[in-house]
Order: structure tokens, then C-alpha cells, then sequence
């Protein structure tokens, strides 16, 4: 998801400026609200997931930052979390699951599997799953450790607090089916 | 430890049972012609002094530049007899194609089909041959040594399944 830089105009009326202010105000309260509420689907394929857990559960405890609560529903859920290896016959799985989340939505890639397909360079390993869906943070690590995965939900939740928000979004519908890359 | 299998092989299949050999860890091995490999397995089942109830690993062997190219090594375990004994049957590339065990055994049915998508070896009168790992649209089979180190493919779309507590399977299967 592409942040959306603010475009001050050259001149504007008492009436812009006043609608900018409000807008700005509500997009900061939506950010604040929205990056302290993710609700995960994690897509826990491999080893990451006992890392998942350790975070999630009460040493690391991801409660902390408003992330505690799993979703085995994509459509309940506004952050996928792609934990492990994506192989090539999971990939249009992984996407469906994407598509199927609601907007606003934010990826995780965890793992340097689910980064850049990690040491599994051969024919059956999805090289990253920026192929397959777009990422908004990489976390690297063979497994990542615990504190790495937290560095990277409060780097999603920086830039969530930066990115527009708006009450009611007329922009265009993202197109379902078609890859992002323009890849088969 | 199971020189008496092998004794008892070479006595009852005389010239479809050749080369037998101690491997290493001291399990046996033999080698068994490829049209009889069937035959053999159903005596070592069902003779009670063989008792070979479980295949816990079937596989097969690349050995590119030799001829013939491939094997298939059948590793076979008596739980009552408690002893192993391990086939080998030399496959040609020109004719690929081995007589199935699942009438033997029910569990060789995913390792055949194993077979089927890494090697490309078929297996005559299976019950369901299809890939097992890789999907219907990979081109190849991955586990030989002529294919290429990073020989990558195509993502495929996603399958419509029509019977989603079947599977693609074919009607008839368990």
C-alpha cells in the first residue's frame, strides 16, 4: 500500500484551508486508531511459527502494541502475516487470502523465506512473496528473533500513522485476479 | 541379518534375482528384474516366514550417464519377523515404465506417485497416477540431474476444485 503524500496547493481558500484541517485532523485520529488495533491473519507455513508464537504469547507479548488478537478469518483481519516458506503451489493460496482481506490492509513478510525465498533457491520456493502479493515490511532473520519482529510492527505502525486516512475512501477499487507485477 | 530372505528369494526366483550384496548398516540388498518385481513383493508378503508387511520407503535413483539410468529401491520391513531387506530394479530411460506394488501394499500408492513427479517413472496399473508434490502444470520432473539447478517456472493460477471435500481426485478413491 503506497503512502499517500499530502499535496498542499499553492492557494488555498479560507474553505480549503478549513477542510484540510479537518481532513488532517480525522486521517491522524484513523491513523492512531487503526495502528494501535491490527488484527493479524498469520499464514504460518514453516519454523517462523514457533518465533510467531513466542512473540505473540506472554514473554515478548505483541499485546503491547495492540496486535494480540490473531484472526483465523482474512476478512476480520487488517495484517497478514506471511510466516515461512510459500512454495510455488501455495502461492495462489497466500493471494487469495490477500484478496479476501478488507481494506485498509498491511503485509509482513517474516522471515527471510517469506522475504526473498531465503536459502530454498530452487524450483519448487516462491523467491519472496513481493511475486505474489505487495509487502509493506520485510523482517529478515533465519528465523527472526523475537525483538526483530517487534522492530518491524512498530516500523508498519510509524508508517501507518504517516499514510492518509480518510473516513470514507471514493478511491478506485484495487482490481482482484490481476498480479500487481503483471506477472501470470 | 537376513541372509536367509535372500537365500530364500534367490531359491524361489532363480534369474529374475541377481547380485545380492551386503549394504551398508548390514541391511541386504538385491536386485530384481523389472517385469517380476510385483511377483516378488506378494511372496515376501504373504510367505509367513518373510512377513514383510510394511514398504517404509520406496524411492528412486537418478544415476545420469549410466545405463540403465534409473532404479527404484524398494526398502522393505518385517514388524514380525523384525528384518529388513532392500530391491533394487534397474529402469531403462527408453522404457519407464514398472509394474505397481499398491496390490501389495496400500502405502505405496503416494511413494509410486512420489516416483511419477520427481523421476517421471511410470508405474503400470496404479491406481491414480498423478503428481504428488508439484502441480499439474509443472513441466518436468525436478529430481533428476538434467534438470536445471534453478530451473523456475511460472506461478500458475489457482485451481477450481469442483468437489471440496474430495479433492481433484478421481471418483472411487478413498
Amino acid at each position: 500500500m503506497a503512502s499517500d503524500l499530502e499535496v498542499a496547493p499553492a492557494i488555498a481558500t479560507r474553505r480549503e484551508e478549513a477542510t484540510g484541517f479537518f481532513q488532517r485532523m480525522v486521517s491522524k485520529g484513523l491513523g492512531w486508531a487503526r495502528k494501535n488495533s491490527l488484527w493479524q491473519y498469520p499464514f504460518v507455513t514453516a519454523c517462523c511459527g514457533m518465533e510467531y508464537m513466542s512473540v505473540s504469547s506472554a514473554r515478548y507479548d505483541i499485546a503491547r502494541f495492540g496486535a494480540e488478537v490473531p484472526r483465523f478469518s482474512p476478512r476480520q483481519a487488517d495484517l497478514l502475516l506471511v510466516v515461512g516458506t510459500v512454495n510455488c503451489k501455495q502461492a495462489p493460496i497466500l493471494k487469495r487470502v490477500y484478496e479476501q482481506m478488507s481494506e485498509p490492509k498491511w503485509v509482513i513478510a517474516f522471515g527471510v523465506c517469506a522475504s526473498s525465498g531465503g536459502f530454498y533457491d530452487n524450483y519448487a520456493t516462491v523467491q519472496g512473496i513481493d511475486h505474489v502479493i505487495p509487502v509493506d515490511v520485510y523482517v529478515p532473520g533465519c528465523p527472526p528473533r523475537p525483538e526483530q519482529v517487534l522492530d518491524g510492527l512498530m516500523l508498519l505502525q510509524r508508517k501507518i500513522a504517516n499514510q492518509q486516512h480518510k473516513l470514507i475512501d471514493r478511491g478506485a477499487l484495487p482490481v482482484l485476479g490481476g498480479d500487481h507485477k503483471g506477472r501470470p | 541379518m537376513s541372509k536367509a530372505v535372500i537365500e530364500a528369494l534367490a531359491a524361489r526366483f532363480p534369474g529374475d534375482v541377481y547380485e545380492p550384496y551386503e549394504g551398508v548398516g548390514g541391511d541386504d540388498a538385491i536386485f530384481v528384474r523389472k517385469s517380476e518385481i510385483a511377483r516378488v513383493c506378494k511372496f515376501l508378503k504373504t510367505e509367513p516366514a518373510m512377513a514383510f508387511h510394511m514398504a517404509p520407503y520406496i524411492t528412486a535413483v537418478d544415476y545420469l550417464g549410466l545405463e540403465p539410468r534409473f532404479e527404484i529401491v524398494y526398502n522393505l520391513l518385517s514388524t514380525t519377523q523384525n528384518h529388513r531387506v532392500r530391491l533394487r530394479v534397474k529402469v531403462s530411460e527408453s522404457d519407464l515404465e514398472v509394474p505397481t506394488v499398491t496390490g501389495v501394499w496400500r502405502g505405496a500408492d503416494w511413494f509410486e506417485r512420489y516416483c511419477l513427479d520427481m523421476y517421471g517413472i511410470r508405474f503400470k496399473g496404479h491406481p491414480d497416477p498423478r503428481r504428488l508434490l508439484m502441480y499439474d502444470e509443472f513441466v518436468g520432473h525436478p529430481l533428476r540431474k538434467d534438470y536445471p539447478l534453478r530451473g523456475r517456472q511460472p506461478l500458475v493460477p489457482e485451481r477450481d476444485i469442483q468437489d471440496i471435500y474430495r479433492g481433484p481426485g478421481p471418483d472411487g478413491r478413498d
